[in-house]
């Protein structure tokens, strides 16, 4: 007997599954990010570095016929983003908020001018791992269909908590964050610190850029992306700036993203727009309600420019 | 320049009825003499790119045989969007690059054309929108194909390849030729199935992957079996719904190569007619200012057909477009009640293949189509 | 001024952190001519570079560098046509840069032109729709006024955000962008649509006659001359008034102000207002006057665009102005570009990325060429 979801429960599902789907590429932006923040710079233009990613991920993928060689290639090319990032805002007086904004204009531009000839071809995409395999119904196959870089995000999100606390490059890392005067009593280069963290951040969003091309939706067009790089920047902040919590949160904004076409199978057909508005309207309450006037948020860094 | 113009302007008044009647019956009234092919530049706008998979591709497709041509230069410029910028980019065209025949081949550009034609009378507008009405600029041409035809013939297909007898249909915005699309599938597949539902999801934006392939996702979470996308590349729509190994039905262009296991067939365009525009142009010969039609009139095709469809199913389908094209089948005829319950037509109705102030006037959705145009 | 080094030296050691480093990077820029001498020098400079770049850039990917050069001039400034677009296209973005500008000044980081923009043509088209029958200048005004006010509390919002919340300007005015366009495509759809146009989604339009022309002459429409306009009241309210004074004071060192007596949560507040005023009313004038009506048309990148010109333009409303019409001229040739060499139109976004960075990059040198007291 086949079990199929309809109605209410099809919402459900269709939630589940895409907080599945639709998170990963938060996930490994938001990870990267984090790293980036705990050291004590904010790197916005990861919005350009993740389509950078995507289209480097594609392009690599469809020349060479395999999908794994284009993962590492995305990363790469975030990870020279990540450098510029650094690079220039280690000169003095330069405002890293600004760069990271040029550079998603600019990352943007280069991925779109150099991506042209990949919009069309198809590309081999990343196997994924039937979870669900169990199930008699289709639909929950099909939302436990899990991409192996999902296992590999909460591996990485993990790893990177435990790091953060335990080991001497994480405090490291941390002191470069919370106090520069610590670092440098230590006798280590600030700079380097955050050159090396923001690099690992811009790997890490480049291969969250080549999920969204290499596993779902599986295409480069220049429509691929729609701000989900600088939502992940408003998600670190939700997560405080905690791994772990990255991942938790990244699968709520996914589950949310869902949600439009999916009450749009149970009727609910106006407001389509309100809904698409539905994760910029969560982060901006959820930052509202975790950000306070007089104390540092809970977890900041505290060389962080955008934590006052 | 000025005596051209005047040699158009009277044909055009004198042939203005000839020619609206000519829109609604048969065959065209005009034809292009291509005796002394003279250099003209023309110009192709594409609010997206051009390799899109989709309706773009389709249109550059036309410009390519359009090049061609003899004495035709052609300039493409692409990514415009339904702005103000498109004017611009218009006037840019004609001034800069001396374009004299211009393709805006996106929906939306068409009050920008009515803006500037009256600005550049030697400068003719083509669009692919079919909106033309008397009183609009006579240096602009509105053709399109009746795409509700093709999805008729998806619909039968999809009616008799669906085991569940539950289809989905994806639309990119709430406007009229999406309606009459899907009411074509949806007539379709209840004509060899008259359970079979169809569940409506609109986008929102001509073009937004992530949601499209969200939106195969639930509807297959859902049971629906069969899907078709009306938005400007449905690569990706088609690609997830082989992922989830549900079928599909292709739009704009041949799609047949990117599901081989589950694609039907697919509404296609036939722009090409846009090169017989540019020759009467070119020689100052006579043109229609609204040309739709369906495949009576060779303007819409089908894609091949999938492996996977039997051969019964494709001699139903190919008997069906052959009666479109003998105008034997009507589209919308009586008895037939929209989804609200309301009855639309009466029994023994009939409105006609190219009736276009009905089709531009349809804001409802047939009976099993499930959800709501929004324009009521 | 003696207050602005000390402000500065304060900031330097007593925060000594990154923060405060970077907050002063944004107002830097801004002060007496040696300062001003120098901020020209570095603005062009980024601009040189940032060609050559693109020069090499383009002659990597087949095209050839002078043909590139040539054909930018020729689609920014090279004809009367080519001036109209240019000029068609600076004026919005004389506007939307004030967006950006106004809070900078303050060390605030605005970008949230964009939404302010689509907030301000939903707030005109609103009151030129209901308001009928008022005599064309009332009209029109109003209009304007109603443009300027929906995007003044947009942004102002996200200023009080800032002072009573502690929420971080440059994300929440971020969010509000999405969110103006997502509520803009709602109401066009739905409550406020024109259902008598068939083929889009648009608003109810505005009285005729409440509608702006061209320029006697010229195809542009006076919204230019607004915004030039503007521009100037603001560099004079900035320079020479004591509000002026103090956001400059303020923008040195919050802690430095608030301990001279000056009412920094009112000043933020009153900056991101007067920020979002201004590009409110360059989402009025695209309404007034090129379409009458509102819908995605409304969406273009004005407000992004407007960043990038508020730090070419290192926070000075007047080279804001002239800044508007490079990058303007920039945008007009794009067309031409990928119709006379294939390039793909992201071209002109890699070269105005380009551009933000180098003048970023610049911003280093500040202080170097000419050596000033607070250095």
């Amino acid at each position: 007997m086949e079990f199929i979801a309809a109605g209410w429960w099809g919402v459900l599902i269709a939630v589940v599954g895409g907080a599945v789907r639709v998170s990963t590429p938060y996930l490994f932006i938001s990870l990267g990010e984090t790293l980036t923040e705990r050291s004590g710079r904010v790197n916005l233009g990861l919005e350009g570095t993740l389509v950078l990613g995507a289209m480097t991920g594609f392009a690599v993928c469809y020349l060479t016929g395999s999908p794994w060689l284009g993962v590492l290639a995305a990363g790469f090319a975030g990870a020279c983003m990540g450098i510029l990032h650094a690079i220039i805002c280690s000169l003095p007086r330069v405002n890293d908020i600004a760069v990271g904004i040029a550079l998603f204009i600019f990352g943007t531009g280069l991925a779109f001018y150099l991506g042209k000839p990949f919009i069309q071809p198809r590309a081999p995409m990343l196997p994924a791992i039937p979870l669900g395999a169990w199930s008699d119904s289709p639909a929950i196959r099909s939302a436990l269909e899990i991409s192996p870089l999902f296992i590999i995000g909460i591996a990485i999100a993990f790893g990177l908590r435990w790091g953060l606390k335990n080991t001497r490059w994480g405090l490291l890392l941390r002191m470069a964050g919370d106090s520069e005067d610590a670092a440098l009593a230590l006798g280590r280069s600030v700079n380097t610190i955050r050159l090396l963290a923001t690099t690992a951040g811009g790997f890490l969003s480049g291969i969250g850029g080549a999920f969204l091309s290499l596993y779902y939706p599986g295409n480069w067009n220049e429509g691929l992306s729609s701000g989900q790089g600088l939502m992940a920047v408003a998600l670190v902040i939700f997560a405080r700036w905690d791994p772990v919590r990255c991942f938790w949160a990244s699968l709520l904004f996914g589950g949310a993203s869902a949600l439009g076409p999916a009450v749009q199978t149970v009727g609910i057909t106006q407001g389509y727009y309100l809904f698409n508005a539905a994760p910029y309207v969560l982060t901006l309450i959820l930052l509202i309600y975790s950000s306070s006037p007089t104390q540092m948020l809970a977890g900041a860094p505290r060389e962080l420019s955008i934590s006052r | 320049m000025k005596d051209l113009r005047l040699t158009r302007r009277r044909m055009l008044v004198g042939a203005g009825n000839i020619v609206a009647a000519a829109a609604l019956t048969a065959s065209p009234h005009w034809r292009a003499l291509a005796q002394d092919a003279k250099e003209i530049t023309v110009g192709f706008i594409y609010a997206a790119t051009r390799n899109d998979y989709g309706w773009n591709q389709a249109h550059a497709v036309a410009a390519k045989k359009i090049a061609e041509l003899p004495g035709v230069s052609l300039v493409e410029q692409e990514r415009v969007p339904e702005t103000a910028e498109v004017v611009r980019v218009m006037e840019s065209m004609i001034q800069l690059d001396g374009a004299k025949v211009l393709f805006p081949t996106s929906f939306g550009f068409w009050p920008f054309i009515q803006e500037l034609a009256p600005k550049y009378p030697d400068v003719l507008f083509v669009h692919a929108g079919g909106l033309w009405k008397e009183g609009d600029a006579i240096n602009t041409i509105g053709y399109r194909g009746y795409m509700e035809e093709p999805h008729y013939l998806c619909g039968i297909a999809a009616g008799r390849m669906s085991k569940t007898g539950k289809l989905g249909f994806i639309g990119s915005k709430p406007l009229y030729f999406i309606f009459n699309n899907c009411n074509g599938f949806v007539m379709g597949a209840r004509s060899v199935n008259p359970e079979a539902t169809c569940q409506v999801v609109i986008t929102g934006d001509w073009d937004n992957p992530v949601k499209e392939a969200e939106t195969v996702n639930v509807l297959a979470d859902q049971g629906v079996d069969v899907i078709v996308a009306n938005v400007d590349s449905p690569k990706v729509a088609i690609e997830t719904a082989e992922r989830r190994g549900i079928y599909s039905c292709g739009y704009h262009t041949d799609l047949s190569d990117l599901a081989p296991e589950g694609f039907l067939t697919g509404a296609e365009w036939n722009w090409a007619k846009g090169g017989d525009f540019v020759q009467a142009w070119q020689t100052g010969g006579e043109y229609p200012n609204l040309y739709r039609g369906g495949f009576q009139r060779d303007m819409v095709n089908i894609s091949p057909f999938g492996k996977v469809v039997p051969d019964d199913v494709r001699e139903e389908v190919l008997a069906a477009k052959q009666a479109f094209v003998d105008d034997t089948l009507k589209l919308y005829k009586g008895p037939l009640r929209d989804n609200q319950g309301n009855e639309v037509l009466a029994e023994g109705q009939e409105i006609a293949n190219d009736d276009n102030e009905f089709k531009l006037s349809v804001k409802w959705l047939v009976e099993g189509a499930i959800g709501e145009t929004g324009l009521q | 001024m003696t207050n602005r080094s000390e402000a500065d030296d304060v900031g330097r050691h007593s925060l000594s952190s990154a923060h405060g480093a970077s907050r002063m990077a944004l107002v830097t820029m801004l002060a007496p001519s040696a300062r001003g001498f120098e901020a020209l020098i570095l603005s062009l400079g980024a601009l040189v570079v940032a060609l050559v770049l693109f020069g090499i850039f383009a002659a990597m990917t087949g095209a050839d560098p002078i043909a590139v050069y040539r054909t930018l001039w020729l689609g920014a400034f090279g004809t009367r046509f080519s001036i109209e677009n240019t000029l068609t296209l600076a004026a919005p973005l004389m506007l939307t840069a004030l967006c950006t500008l106004i809070p900078a000044r303050l060390g605030l980081l605005v970008i949230g032109g964009e939404g302010a923009l689509v907030v301000g043509g939903l707030g005109a088209v609103l009151a030129g729709a209901l308001l009928t029958g008022l005599p064309w200048p009332v009209g029109t005004l109003a209009c304007f006024i109603s443009g300027a006010a929906a995007g003044a509390l947009w942004i102002g919002f996200a200023g009080a955000l800032k002072h009573w919340r502690g929420v971080n300007e440059t994300i929440s005015t971020l969010l509000l962008n999405y969110i103006a366009i997502a509520v803009l495509m709602h109401l066009v759809s739905g409550p406020i649509r024109d259902f008598a146009v068939t083929l889009k989604a648009q608003s109810w339009s505005i009285s005729q006659s409440y509608m702006i022309s061209n320029i006697p002459g010229w195809s542009v429409h006076w919204g230019l001359v607004i915004g030039i306009g503007v521009c100037i009241v603001m560099f004079l309210i900035l320079r020479y008034t004591v509000l002026g004074f103090s956001i400059d004071v303020a923008g040195g060192n919050v802690r430095a102000a608030e301990m001279a007596g000056l009412p920094v949560g009112r000043l933020v507040l009153l900056a991101s207002c007067l920020g979002g005023a201004a590009a409110g009313l360059a989402g009025a004038i695209e309404v007034v006057a090129v379409h009458g009506a509102v819908s995605e048309s409304l969406v273009v990148g004005f407000g992004y665009t407007g960043i990038l010109v508020a730090f070419v333009a290192r926070q000075n409303p007047l080279a804001v102005i002239v800044v508007a019409l490079v990058l303007g001229g920039i945008s007009a040739s794009g067309g031409l570009l990928q119709r006379r060499f294939d390039m793909p139109d992201a071209a002109t976004v890699v070269l105005q990325g380009l551009i933000f960075l180098c003048v970023l990059a610049g911003n280093a040198l500040s202080g170097r060429i000419v050596r000033t007291g607070g250095n």
